[in-house]
C-alpha cells in the first residue's frame, strides 16, 4: 500500500540515526514487517530501492522480517503460531482470539557506518 | 502500484514528504520512526474525531472493491429513511462528481474528495470535506471511501465504524484472501443479493466462514439495495449505532472502529539496536 511514504519516513529516520552517533553512512536496516501490518516486504524492499538513492543509505541493505501471525486465547489459555487469514484458536476452535504478533512495524536494527567505533571510543 | 508509484501522496499529506529538519526527535520508539506517517495521520483522525463528537455526529466509514454497491446502498438508504436521520456522504473517488450528484439528486448534503491517483482516503482529505459540511446539521456521515481492498483499511479518518461491503458478484472467499481489510468490518454487509439466484457458486455461508476465521464476531447481513431485502436489518443496525453513540457521548466517551481501537502501541520498544561498522566496511564485501 503505503509503502514508499513509509521508506521516505524510515529514510528520515535514518538521517537523524546518522546526525545523532556522528556516523558516515548506513551499511544495513533491519525491519519486521508482519503479514498484517498492511504492508507488503516485496513491495517495502522496491520502495527502499527507489527511496534510498543519494541518501544515507545509498548503500544500505535492506532485511525484512515477516514475524508470523500469534494469537492468545481467552477460552483455552493458549498462544498460537497462525495464518493471516485463520485467526481463530488452533487449539479450541475459539473466534474470540487476541491477535499478539504478525502486524509488527518496527525498525529493529541499523548498521551504521563509522569513523570510530563509538562504543570502543 | 502504490509501491512505485507513490499514489500514496496526497494533497492531505504531501506537506509530510517535505524535510521538516527542527521536528525529528530523536529516541522515538521503532514502531513510533516506521508509524511516522500513520501516526501523523492518526493525530487528524483524533482531531477529526473530536470535532465530530462536539457535533454528535456518528461517521460510518464504507469499504469495498471498486463496483460493489456502495452508492447504491446509500441511495436505498436515503430513501428508506425518508428524512429521520439527518444524513451527509463524503465520497472518495479518483475523478470525477458522479457519486456526489448521485447523492446530491436526492437532497442530501454531499462533498466529493477526488484524489487524483490515491487509493485512499486520509484523515487529512477528510477534515477538508468537514470544512465543507454543516455538522451541527447532521445525526450521521458517511464516508464512501475510495474502491480498494487494501489500504483504505490502514487508515484512521476519525470516524467510529467501519462497514466493509462484499458484493455476491465476487468470490465468497474475498475475507481470507484481503484477511486486513476484512478483519477492521464492524460490519460485513453483502450486497447485490438480488443476484444470488444466478450466481449459485457465491455461498453467503462460507463468506460469513472467511469472516469467523478472522476472529470476527462483527455480524454478517445479506442485501439488495435494488429490491430492498435486508434493508431493515441494515437501518436496524444503523439505529443501534446512533442510540450508542449517543449514549456514549453523554458519557463523555467516543467509539472508535473495533479494529484500530486495539491501538498501534502494542510493539512500542525502546529503540533500534545500534551497531558500528568502519569505513570501508561494505555490505557487499561483507
Amino acid at each position: 500500500m503505503h509503502e514508499l511514504s513509509l521508506c521516505q519516513n524510515l529514510i528520515d529516520q535514518l538521517n537523524a540515526l546518522v546526525r545523532q552517533h556522528g556516523a558516515l553512512a548506513v551499511s544495513r536496516v533491519e525491519v519486521q514487517a508482519g503479514p498484517l501490518s498492511g504492508v507488503e516486504p516485496q513491495l517495502l524492499e522496491t520502495a527502499f530501492l527507489m527511496a534510498r538513492e543519494g541518501t544515507v543509505a545509498a548503500n544500505a541493505e535492506l532485511f525484512i522480517e515477516s514475524p508470523a501471525p500469534r494469537v492468545a486465547c481467552p477460552d483455552c489459555g493458549t498462544e498460537s503460531t497462525v495464518t493471516a487469514n485463520n485467526l481463530t484458536c488452533p487449539q479450541c476452535g475459539s473466534v474470540d482470539t487476541t491477535l499478539t504478533g504478525g502486524h509488527e512495524l518496527i525498525l529493529a536494527r541499523v548498521e551504521l557506518i563509522s569513523e570510530q567505533d563509538p562504543q570502543t571510543s | 502500484m502504490c509501491n512505485t508509484c507513490g499514489c500514496n501522496v496526497t494533497d492531505g499529506n504531501r506537506h509530510l514528504l517535505a524535510p521538516a529538519p527542527n521536528q525529528r526527535v530523536l529516541g522515538n520508539s521503532p514502531a513510533r520512526i516506521l508509524n511516522g506517517l500513520l501516526e501523523h495521520n492518526d493525530r487528524q483522525a483524533g482531531l477529526n474525531r473530536a470535532r465530530l463528537a462536539a457535533e454528535g455526529v456518528l461517521t460510518i466509514n464504507l469499504m469495498s472493491s471498486p463496483g460493489s454497491g456502495k452508492t447504491a446502498l446509500l441511495e436505498a438508504t436515503i430513501r428508506q429513511l425518508g428524512g429521520r436521520l439527518r444524513v451527509a456522504v463524503i465520497e472518495g473517488d479518483l475523478e470525477t462528481e458522479n457519486d456526489a450528484d448521485r447523492i446530491r439528486a436526492l437532497g442530501i448534503p454531499a462533498h466529493q474528495i477526488t484524489t487524483g491517483t490515491a487509493c485512499h482516503l486520509d484523515a487529512h482529505l477528510v477534515q477538508g470535506a468537514l470544512d465543507r459540511l454543516d455538522l451541527s446539521k447532521l445525526d450521521v456521515l458517511f464516508i464512501e471511501n475510495v474502491g480498494n481492498l487494501v489500504c483504505p483499511a490502514s487508515f484512521d479518518l476519525g470516524h467510529h465504524r467501519n462497514v466493509t461491503l462484499l458484493s455476491v458478484t465476487e468470490g465468497d472467499d474475498k475475507p481470507a484472501k484481503y484477511p486486513v481489510m476484512f478483519r477492521a468490518a464492524d460490519l460485513m454487509l453483502l450486497t447485490k443479493t438480488d443476484l444470488l439466484p444466478y450466481l449459485t457458486e457465491f455461498s453467503p455461508e462460507r463468506a460469513e466462514d472467511c469472516l469467523r476465521k478472522l476472529a470476527s464476531r462483527s455480524p454478517v447481513m445479506p442485501v439488495s439495495a435494488k429490491t430492498g431485502d435486508g434493508m431493515a436489518d441494515w437501518l436496524d443496525w444503523l439505529d443501534g449505532e446512533v442510540d450508542h453513540y449517543r449514549q456514549l457521548r453523554q458519557s463523555g466517551a467516543t467509539q472508535r472502529p473495533r479494529v484500530q481501537s486495539e491501538g498501534r502501541t502494542l510493539h512500542a520498544t525502546t529503540g533500534p539496536e545500534i551497531v558500528f561498522k568502519p569505513v570501508g566496511f561494505s555490505p557487499l564485501s561483507a
